[in-house]
């Protein structure tokens, strides 16, 4: 028995047949989450509708575009309106899609923003558990793919900011079911081994489900454990991952996460110039303001004439013995005065004026008498006169009263 | 590797402090020439640790570490 085989053409377009009649097909309304959505210049749309479990492709032809109220994005969860047909080229079939009418927001969304909000509850996107990013690390660790455009850009930037850095790259797959289990797994071996003082994980941008592994749970718990520093570049620009927010730096881009983790060698080297610069600036100025003070001191006048000091001493020194001089002088003076003045007085009340002007003194044995009352008659008196003495008997006593 | 790393910044760090000190007003002239034969000797070292550094791309496979080339990658 002898089977015709029927051509691959022949066969598409059997199945075509098939489902274009199929009159449940002909007005379908599909619910699921847009993925890979492609806006072509023609103005048609590509994408594909997902659930958990499955998916399938859907095109918007542009003249139907024109209705829409928003525009698609991947994660949205959606309702299309559409028709099943096959695309006989390439044996697939497709929804053609006629309404599109948003539902909410995607599952796999939600459970990104869920777990964003559960880590951040616990802690573990604080700034405070952030490691520093060494400021001249001598090895850069990448976990990434091999290939690609992400490595490439790694080294171009790291190299040319630094040409004697280090890169050492750890190969792991970065999108796929499981991506992030050897992730991890590079993670830990290169903080067991100490093989980098800064680590980059890296990828370029995506879908939300090509992103996955680095919103997982697990992924997110090994960066905030890591010792070494983690720099993330996930996706480009816009896209936020849960690693973006659990690393202890961030980048935009691969290009800006080497920026980040290699300093620029010539800024380095031109930093310590200006250290060099500073300290000698520093010390001109101080052996200047040493110089300038030094100088100030010598124009004091101590310095300039140290002897006229001294000079206007001996000037104080001399006026005072002058003063003293002259006050005792005039003190001698006025003593001289005074001793000839008394002795003028002493002159005049001399008993021997007295007696040259014709007064006696009466004395009995060199005693000189004063009263009448001393005598008694009979006494024998020395009468002195200026010229002699005359010796005599008392032979009377008459007293006067008053 | 890490202790060399350290010190670096330390030394940047030091580097730092002794300008500060330098032209603080009231260090006399004696402990400022001492400080600047240190930070002189200390951003020496800086340009050393720079210098010595050694370029290398290299990549991980089953445990091995092996020259990295990307242009043969791809």
């Amino acid at each position: 028995m002898e089977i015709n085989p029927i051509t691959v053409e022949e066969l598409n377009k059997y199945i075509k047949n098939k489902i274009d009649g199929d009159e449940f097909l002909n007005n379908v309304y599909v619910k699921g989450e847009i993925s890979n959505f492609k806006l072509h210049y023609t103005g048609h749309m590509y994408f594909t509708l997902k659930d958990e479990k499955s998916l399938v492709k859907c095109i918007m032809f542009k003249s139907y575009t024109g209705y829409l109220n928003f525009m698609p994005k991947d994660g949205m969860k959606v309702c299309v309106l559409g028709s099943v047909s096959v695309f006989e080229r390439d044996g697939v079939y497709q929804i053609y899609a006629k309404a599109i009418k948003q539902d909410g927001i995607g599952d796999l969304y939600e459970a990104y923003e869920k777990m964003k909000a559960k880590l951040e509850n616990e802690g573990l996107f604080k700034d405070s558990h952030k490691k520093q990013i060494p400021m001249f690390p001598n090895t850069i660790g990448v976990l990434t793919s091999s290939t690609g455009a992400v490595i490439r850009d790694i080294i171009n930037v790291s190299t040319r900011r630094n040409p004697n850095v280090h890169i050492r790259l750890l190969p792991v797959p970065v999108q796929g079911l499981g991506a992030e289990k050897e992730i991890i797994a590079g993670i830990q071996k290169m903080n067991d081994e100490h093989l980098a003082d800064v680590l980059i994980i890296g990828r370029g941008g995506g879908s939300l489900e090509d992103l996955w592994p680095f919103n997982e749970e697990s992924l997110a718990r090994a960066i905030y454990e890591s010792e070494i520093p983690i720099i993330s570049a996930v996706g480009h620009e816009t896209d936020f991952t849960i690693a973006d927010f659990v690393a202890d730096l961030r980048a935009p881009t691969p290009s800006a996460a080497a920026e980040l983790a290699v300093p620029n060698i010539s800024d380095v080297r031109y930093t310590i110039s200006t250290y060099e610069n500073r300290y000698k600036i520093a010390l001109k100025r101080k052996v200047q303001l040493m110089k300038l003070r030094y100088e100030k001191c010598m124009t004091r006048r101590v310095f300039k004439e140290p002897l006229q000091n001294i000079n206007e001493k001996y000037i104080l020194v001399d006026n005072l013995v002058k003063k003293l001089s002259t006050d005792i002088i005039e003190k001698l003076n006025k003593a001289k005065i005074q001793l000839s003045k008394k002795a003028t007085k002493i002159d005049t009340l001399s008993p021997m004026k007295l007696i040259a002007r014709g007064y006696t003194i009466t004395e009995v044995d060199g005693k000189i008498v004063k009263k009448s009352e001393e005598l008694n008659i009979g006494d024998k008196i020395d009468l002195r006169y200026i010229d002699g003495i005359i010796k005599a008997d008392v032979i009377e006593k008459i007293s006067i009263k008053g | 590797m890490k202790e060399e790393n350290i010190n670096f910044e330390k030394a940047m760090q030091e580097l730092e402090k002794i300008a500060e000190e330098l032209e603080s007003e009231d260090l006399d002239l004696d402990t400022s020439v001492k400080k600047f034969e240190q930070g002189m000797e200390l951003s020496k070292k800086c340009n050393e640790i720079l210098n010595n550094a050694e370029k290398k791309i290299t990549i991980l496979i089953n445990g091995n570490e092996e020259k990295f080339d990307v242009n043969n990658e791809e």
